[in-house]
């Protein structure tokens, strides 16, 4: 802070702002993470539990709701707020895993192809390309389908595809660092293809990578949500929240409280992962430093 | 007796920092008449850029702002100016040539556009009269063929092309004061001959006031009537060109010249100021250029920072030993 | 008789121009035309030219980062076509590296400067951490900063500091001829010369060889033995540094020295003339007949419009002009 003079009134507002936009998102998604982790601590009935008597129930805070279940029930009485807190598993270990595995495949392709160029980068490239022209649903159906549904169908179909659009980022990326000076002073010094790309294009794409990472959150969730909806992910049993919206999709007008808070789960996890991408590519972004 | 058409009166610009506050242009006055070429020579980081956008007040905001001075072009205070007023002077009384001219200009609009841009935005002229206007710039920098090159785009022109067609811009609505940013530094020198050339007759035509920032004594030597010299937000000297070559007085410019390799004669050794120039964060106490003076320093020089003092004809000098 | 470390016979490099959609060539950029130069052990040779003149390709072709399209680089005698792979990258590459112009981009971000200054021995030799580790200590020293500054990043340095931390980086293995691009030119005017000081105490340490590419006069003569002008991809005038400066003989190299000196306007009233070409550089793509510079030369005549001159020896100097000929 400055000392003696005055600090300039909106440097500061701009400098709140800032951290306000990480904090939240980063408070959001960390107790969605704890609350999947501790889930079966938490929760205070089992996701799977029936109770025909108690079926329908509003939640807690509207007229004929009860306390025992604070966000209502379901059709056949299960809680809807356990299933939520059990949901949180799903859906983040499936998108957490997807967006790992992605990540990993579409870096080491994209570098490859950036790097290399040549013939190398036209082979990958079309089939990137052929890759984001299919879509990522019906591939995922065809899967679900041909494989059964269960959770290594799921990471299997969102996964097959989606390393296509970090591959061509980073190939992006590799093409312009490839022209950087010290590029070419490894070379100088005698340094292999290989070494090069791992030691000097990899470490310097990190940072577009893990802002593209963090972006994908959301989008893998919706994905996710959106096979479980469509019956080609996640067997019903285990709560997932896309299977949740599903499961309440004809009853919102009776109740509404099936599809919403899971709905809600949704859009809040992927939210803050777009905000927390977007302040992390702010925070890296060179212009919006100050001296 | 020319006319003054600028005079700068300690002018203070600051950068508010999350580390500090960094007074990149601290007390800074000079004047420039019309038909005048005035050199602020320094290197990177002493305020020499900053000064020329705090004239325009065209600095980064919020993280900049001018925090005291006068800023008087012809008498009107452009520090006083509303945002709307201060818009009308700017690219009309004064214009800024920046350093690359690959970045001046806009890579998807045609020259001619470019040019009669700024014509409309601060000439009230009938649409017929524009074309006109951006060919006689055109000509006034000696563009060979202006009519051709209305229609082309920067990315068919060469660098030295470009600043022409930058420095046609900036003379478009025939300004009093130009203020020139390292335009040659990317210039070849052959054609940094060329360009400098070009303005000096340009000057002689239009009888406008020129700032011209560079690090390159050899520009300023051709370019310049009056040097000022900068160092960490501060002019230590300032003379005419033949006066801080022949004998400058303070000792950061004897130095500085003293580093520059000549050509006309073979240097066995290179002077060279040890140590760099002060973080701005946390400038030492007294003179800012004690800490690489080789002179016997006094010991105000390490209390109190020295005052410009007039030495001569329009010579003055900011050293406790000239004073 | 010169020991010649490194020698450029006739070199020459043309980028093919392409078009359409099966790229067939429709052109050439003659980037480098029938370059040849000496460089001796312990001295430096310099290559001075504006944008486009081709001394950044030559240079490039020296580091091997491009391959010439005709003619030899011999170094220690022997021609680098006959070098296998592996003898280049032990004989040659280790023995030739660089400096290079840009201090902030010449340099890995994300590494450290030891490893940044330690990376030619990882690469090349099978020393221990420790061996290594002792080195760059060694290093870093010479070049004037001190070893626990190992263990900072790049961007923690300014751009002297910088290039001081790419010279220790070009000395880690020992070699024979370092080439500088523009060392001096994107820093400070006071820092250049501390710079340039560094570079002649390591010359006369190490009896290294330097070929620095560069466009600025002044640097070229107080570091320079000998000089190579360069205009569009030829040499047009080769000699020893002084007598060069003193009695320029080709036309381009009087118009350059005359564009960096610095002319005082009461200089220029007595008579000190300035000379100022017309035009710009022609593009190598097309480059005039005859004599290359003639487009632009305020003494040419219809023979330099129609004939090429070669480079001949005249004095102690070597040029390429016609009004040398008789």
């Amino acid at each position: 802070m400055a000392r003696g003079e005055r600090d300039n009134g909106s440097a500061r507002r701009a400098r709140i702002m800032m951290q306000v936009t990480f904090i939240v998102p980063v408070v959001i998604l960390a107790l969605f993470v704890l609350t999947a982790i501790f889930a079966p601590v938490i929760a205070p009935h089992l996701p799977t539990k029936t109770s025909m008597p108690h079926r329908l129930l509003p939640p807690f805070f509207v007229e004929g709701g009860s306390t025992a279940y604070l966000l209502g029930t379901d059709l056949v009485g299960r809680d809807i707020l356990s299933r939520v807190l059990y949901g949180a598993r799903i859906s983040l270990s499936v998108s957490l895993l997807v967006i790992f595995i992605t990540g990993a495949v579409g870096t080491i392709v994209g570098i490859i192809a950036g790097y290399m160029g040549g013939t190398t980068d036209t082979i990958i490239m079309r089939t990137t390309d052929a890759s984001l022209a299919i879509p990522q649903i019906l591939i995922a159906l065809l899967l679900a389908v041909t494989l059964g549904p269960s959770f290594k169908t799921i990471v299997l179909a969102l996964s097959i595809l989606g390393w296509a659009p970090y591959a061509r980022l980073i190939r992006g990326e590799a093409l312009r660092l490839r022209e950087a000076d010290f590029v070419a002073q490894a070379r100088i010094i005698g340094s292999s293809s290989l070494r090069t790309m791992i030691v000097h294009i990899f470490p310097n794409v990190v940072n577009p990578l893990i802002v593209i990472a963090t972006m994908m959150v959301g989008l893998v969730i919706l994905m996710e949500a959106a096979l479980s909806y469509l019956g080609a992910g996640i067997p019903p049993t285990t709560p997932s929240w896309g299977g949740m919206v599903s499961d309440g999709r004809n009853l919102i007008d009776r109740a509404w409280w099936i599809s919403f808070f899971p709905g809600l789960a949704i859009g809040l996890v992927v939210l803050s992962g777009n905000f927390l991408g977007d302040w992390i590519r702010d925070k890296l972004d060179p212009r919006l430093r100050q001296l | 007796m020319s006319e003054t058409v600028l005079h700068v009166e300690d002018l203070r610009t600051s950068f508010f920092t999350r580390k500090g506050v960094v007074k990149a242009v601290d007390g800074v006055s000079f004047h420039v008449d019309e038909g005048e070429t005035l050199g602020i020579v320094g290197e990177s980081g002493c305020g020499k850029t900053v000064t020329g956008l705090s004239i325009l007040r065209l600095l980064p905001e919020p993280a900049a702002r001018i925090v005291g001075g006068r800023v008087l072009l012809e008498g009107t205070d452009l520090l006083k100016l509303d945002k709307r007023k201060m818009r009308a002077y700017r690219g009309k009384a004064v214009s800024m040539i920046l350093q690359d001219p690959m970045t001046s200009l806009n890579p998807v609009y045609s020259i001619g556009n470019q040019i009669a841009e700024a014509v409309r935005l601060h000439r009230n002229l009938p649409e017929s009269m524009v074309r006109h206007e951006v060919i006689s710039a055109l000509k006034l920098v000696k563009i060979p063929s202006p009519e051709m090159i209305l229609q082309q785009h920067p990315f068919q022109l060469s660098g030295g092309m470009r600043q022409r067609v930058v420095g046609a811009i900036a003379m478009s609505c025939h300004p009093r004061l130009l203020i020139a940013d390292e335009p040659t530094t990317a210039l070849d020198a052959t054609i940094q001959a060329q360009y400098i050339a070009l303005f000096k007759e340009i000057q002689q035509q239009t009888n406008v006031a020129i700032i011209f920032i560079t690090h390159d004594f050899g520009v300023v030597a051709t370019m310049c009537h009056r040097v000022g010299v900068m160092y960490a937000g501060k002019i230590v000297e300032t003379a005419s060109t033949r006066d801080i070559f022949k004998s400058p007085r303070h000792p950061y410019t004897a130095a500085l010249i003293d580093s520059v390799p000549r050509l006309d004669r073979k240097d066995e050794r290179l002077y060279s100021i040890e140590g760099q120039p002060p973080s701005m964060m946390n400038l030492p106490r007294g003179c800012r250029f004690r800490p690489r003076c080789t002179d016997t320093c006094l010991p105000v020089c390490s209390e109190q920072e020295p005052p410009e003092v007039q030495i001569g004809d329009s010579h003055s000098v900011a050293c406790w030993k000239v004073a | 008789m010169a020991d010649i470390l490194l020698e450029g016979r006739n070199l020459t490099k043309h980028y093919p121009v392409t078009k359409g959609l099966l790229q067939h060539t429709v052109g050439w950029v003659r980037a480098v035309d029938g370059v040849s130069f000496a460089v001796e052990r312990g001295k430096t040779l310099s290559l001075v030219g504006e944008s486009g003149a081709g001394k950044t390709t030559t240079a490039k072709a020296v580091l091997l980062l491009e391959k010439p399209t005709s003619g030899s680089i011999l170094f220690n005698g022997k021609d680098l076509n006959e070098f296998s792979p592996s003898q280049l990258k032990t004989e040659y590459r280790a023995r030739v590296q660089a400096v290079q112009q840009n201090p902030w981009s010449s340099m890995n971000p994300r590494m450290r400067v030891r490893d940044i200054v330690a990376e030619p021995l990882v690469v090349n030799t099978k020393q221990s951490r420790k061996e290594t580790r002792a080195r760059v200590s060694e290093l870093l020293e010479q070049v004037g900063l001190r070893p626990d500054h190992g263990g900072l990043y790049p961007h923690e340095f300014s751009g002297g500091q910088r290039q001081r931390i790419a010279v220790a980086r070009a000395l880690a293995l020992n070699p024979s001829l370092v080439v500088l691009d523009e060392p001096v030119s994107a820093l400070d005017v006071s820092i250049r010369a501390q710079i340039m000081n560094l570079l002649k105490d390591l010359q006369a340490q190490h009896n290294l060889s330097y070929m620095v590419i560069a466009h600025n006069l002044a640097t070229v003569r107080y570091m320079s033995h000998t000089v190579a002008i360069m205009y569009l991809g030829q040499i047009v005038e080769y000699g020893e540094a002084e007598p060069l400066f003193e009695k320029p003989l080709h036309p381009y190299t009087r118009a350059l020295i005359s564009a960096s000196l610095l002319t005082l306007p009461e200089d220029e009233a007595e008579g000190a003339q300035q000379i100022v070409l017309s035009g710009e550089m022609p593009s190598p793509l097309n480059p005039p007949p005859g004599c290359r510079f003639h487009t632009r030369c305020t003494e040419s005549s219809s023979t330099c419009a129609e004939v090429a001159p070669e480079l001949r020896p005249l004095g102690k100097q070597m040029v390429r002009c016609h009004h040398y000929d008789d």
